[in-house]
């Protein structure tokens, strides 16, 4: 029986007025990957940013209802908390201009104020890139900048800097929308890696995508959790006809 | 349209673009003018000896501006002392907190502030921190102090530093701050190991901007920092200072001590001259390619 890593009861979120996510419950169980799809505007990414209370930093959010982390509720606990258990992968890649690629994938810890001797250091880098596949491409560049990278590579040093925090569950805002196909294809198979060690929740809105790398799909419509299944019963046999227009493409 | 009404269009045309020309050229006379006499007048009379004596009393030759340079050097390091932390911190407030009360009323203060004349900025700084210390007739000096000069430097200083803060923070991604938080940083981290560091050539590149707008200022130090002949670097007494200097020298009867205004003149203009390129090679240097 699988366990469930992120639980959410009636779960609702809003920016003022406009209520964006509307009574959404969900289990999500743990090392599986789960793809978020639906519309523009669906709610799927307040719903993401919800998780690791990253929606309530803008001015104006609200949300209610239960989200668990593991039977803890994540909005009892502190955010710093949250962010470090639940990691979270951005629709642009985003590494620090600042910092060399070294210090972009140990700047969970170097900003954070952790001292950790060299050798352990080296061995997360070492660790974390070769997670993500990017190891053997920068290994010899180490201390140039993040952003001397492609776009692609960036983004995987991304998902290497979250990995480097060793959380339970990554959370993918569309990971891969501002990415060439090559470099989608490779976080892609990524994905199916960092299954084994960690929950993936990824919103996309390529349906494709989420027929490929995803173990179960939810799909979101105007803020409503429609359907909730294995990815292949949501592709070859929907239950709400919601879901069966979006699927065939009567509506996007 | 006929062959001479097209011409006599072509001809105001030319006439506006030459008249554009002349007068964009016109910007430049006043800053060589200066230049011009500033260098000629000034440029023989520098030497060592200058830059290491004080002033002599009247009638005797030679002398230097020492104790200016000196004064002017603490009165601006003790006024940047004073108002870099507390222009950064409050920009960084104001690119924080955008809409809040507080930050509507801090950006009307620090834009109305800009605009106070520095002789009222004075007075100000006269009333605080001079009079309050002037005990009586005995002591001769009033409450006269260089601090109360750095102070109200500092005031002038604030609004230069807290909007091009606030403008230079703006202007980074979201997607920054939010990458940084997502790794579980807290507020104080995100601001001092990530926004900061990214943003540092704006930043300093306005403090810069403040030094130098606050190198030439004489009306606040008048009745501050008041002037002093000697050298002196207790900040809680009178201190001289090179604006000082030149507005005493050049409004005296002897010829050697316009000598002396003029070369301090040269000075302040290079000091001005070689913050505003300093400014231009760090924005360059120190920028995070984003």
């Amino acid at each position: 029986m699988e366990s469930t890593i992120i639980k959410s009861r009636n779960f609702n979120a809003s920016f003022g007025t406009n209520h964006v996510v509307k009574n959404v419950n969900i289990d999500i169980p743990r090392n599986h990957i789960i793809a978020v799809m639906g519309p523009s505007g669906c709610g799927k990414t307040t719903y993401l940013r919800c998780i690791n209370r990253m929606h309530e930093l803008i001015p104006g959010a609200t949300s209610n209802g239960e989200m668990k982390l593991n039977d803890e509720d994540v909005y009892q606990m502190h955010p710093i908390f949250v962010r470090l258990k639940i990691g979270m992968v951005f629709q642009r890649p985003n590494p620090f201009p600042n910092l060399s690629i070294y210090d972009n994938v140990i700047a969970g810890y170097k900003l954070n104020g952790v001292k950790l001797p060299k050798a352990e250091r080296d061995e997360i880098v070492e660790r974390s890139l070769t997670k993500v596949a990017l190891w053997k491409e920068v290994k010899d560049s180490l201390n140039k900048k993040g952003s001397f990278l492609s776009g692609g590579q960036q983004q995987r040093l991304c998902i290497a800097r979250t990995v480097a925090m060793e959380p339970e569950v990554i959370l993918f805002d569309e990971p891969t929308s501002a990415l060439d196909p090559i470099s989608t294809s490779t976080v892609e198979e990524l994905f199916h890696e960092l299954k084994a060690n960690y929950t993936l929740i990824i919103v996309t809105h390529n349906m494709q995508q989420a027929a490929r790398v995803s173990d179960k799909t939810a799909f979101f419509f105007l803020g409503e959790l429609v359907e909730y299944d294995e990815t292949k019963t949501m592709f070859t046999n929907p239950k709400d006809q919601r879901t069966q227009n979006y699927i065939t493409g009567r509506f996007s | 349209m006929d062959g001479k009404n097209i011409k006599f269009r072509l001809g105001k045309s030319y006439g506006f673009q030459g008249l554009v020309y002349v007068l964009a050229f016109a910007c430049v006379i006043p800053l060589l003018a200066i230049l011009y006499f500033i260098i000629k007048a000034g440029v023989t009379k520098i030497n060592w000896h200058l830059l290491v004596n004080i002033p002599k009393p009247v009638n005797e030759v030679g002398g230097g501006i020492a104790n200016a340079l000196v004064g002017s050097i603490i009165i601006i390091l003790v006024a940047s002392v004073i108002a870099i932390p507390i222009g950064i911190m409050a920009g960084i407030y104001l690119s924080e907190n955008r809409k809040s009360r507080l930050a509507y009323w801090c950006r009307l203060s620090t834009d109305i502030l800009q605009g106070v004349p520095s002789i009222v900025v004075g007075i100000v700084a006269y009333f605080w921190l001079v009079r309050p210390w002037d005990l009586g007739p005995i002591h001769h000096k009033g409450g006269f102090s260089a601090l109360s000069g750095s102070v109200a430097l500092a005031i002038m200083m604030l609004p230069i530093i807290v909007r091009s803060t606030e403008e230079t923070l703006k202007l980074l991604p979201d997607s920054l701050k939010e990458a940084a938080l997502a790794l579980g940083m807290p507020f104080h981290r995100v601001i001092f190991k990530v926004i900061v560091p990214v943003g540092i050539s704006g930043i300093l590149s306005g403090v810069m901007l403040s030094v130098a707008r606050i190198t030439g200022e004489t009306a606040p130090l008048l009745f501050t920092a008041f002037g002093n002949p000697y050298l002196s670097v207790n900040i809680g007494k009178p201190m001289h200072s090179l604006p000082l200097l030149i507005f005493n020298y050049a409004t005296s009867p002897y010829n050697d001590w316009h000598d002396l205004a003029w070369s301090a003149s040269l000075i302040l203009l290079i000091w001005v001259l070689f913050l505003n390129i300093f400014t231009k090679v760090i924005t360059r240097k120190w920028k995070v390619q984003l």
